[in-house]
């Protein structure tokens, strides 16, 4: 699935890096707890996340990742969204909850981050 | 053959900024054409050890001296030091505030995590002395 049929699949809006769009990925990770994301996703994934600092971004750069979903509509702040736009990270925000968007993406064939 | 030396100095006062040498390690890594997996599981490692450095420690330094076959992390802070080992490196105990957690970190993960990203994990401690973390990923 490329980052752009998520996109639409959850309604979101675009944040950052646009021309990453294209990226295709193949699952995704599910959390607010930064270090369950670096002790169990896997790279390339997609981060869903209801946390809002700049640390949601570092991770995903440590995991090679390629776009943040924040749920619930929430909203990141500039420098959240710079960060990623200077390290090619889409963001995306979405007013679904995090148990939405996830169900969504699931059912559309998106897999767990440690089935790829 | 000779380590690349690379220094940094953790700022432990500004928690926004907190992974930034991890950030730059990781980009040195890359231009230096290191495999995509062995950089990976150093800039997890180090991040981590950066993170608990500004949550526990206010600051530090980090030394990480590159080889064709190894990267050797060695993180050094003048913090509270850690009262007992055995119990940090149990996934989950965590002795963070919920300040911390509410920032996504201080799940007990830290620590775990970096033994389980690198080929050794050795700690130096001593209470109300400091902490010295020496880390060394295989490539």
């Amino acid at each position: 699935m490329i980052l752009r049929e998520i996109a639409d699949l959850l309604r979101a809006r675009i944040l950052s890096s646009e021309d990453m769009l294209e990226t295709e990925v193949q699952n995704a990770f599910c959390c607010d707890m930064m270090s369950d994301v670096l002790a169990f996703a896997t790279n390339q994934s997609v981060l869903i996340t209801g946390l809002l600092n700049p640390q949601v971004v570092r991770t995903a750069m440590m995991l090679d990742m390629h776009c943040i979903v924040f749920i619930n509509g929430k909203e990141p702040t500039p420098e959240i969204v710079s960060l990623a736009d200077a390290n090619d990270i889409v963001i995306m925000v979405t007013d679904d909850s995090m148990f939405r968007a996830a169900g969504t993406l699931f059912g559309t064939g998106l897999l767990n981050a440690d089935e790829v | 053959m000779a380590a690349l030396h690379f220094h940094f100095d953790i700022d432990g006062e500004d928690f926004s900024s907190a992974g930034d040498a991890s950030v730059v390690m990781k980009k040195k890594l890359r231009q230096l054409g290191f495999p995509s997996d062995a950089i990976r599981r150093c800039s997890i490692a180090m991040y981590e050890g950066e993170i608990n450095m500004v949550i526990h420690a206010n600051g530090g330094t980090a030394d990480v001296d590159v080889y064709p076959d190894k990267i050797v992390i060695v993180l050094e802070d003048h913090g509270p030091g850690i009262p007992n080992v055995e119990l940090a490196m149990q996934e989950g105990y965590s002795t963070s505030t919920e300040q911390i957690r509410n920032m996504g970190f201080g799940a007990g993960m830290g620590l775990p995590n970096m033994k389980r990203y690198t080929e050794s994990l050795e700690i130096e401690t001593k209470v109300g002395v400091g902490t010295k973390l020496t880390m060394v990923v295989g490539v």
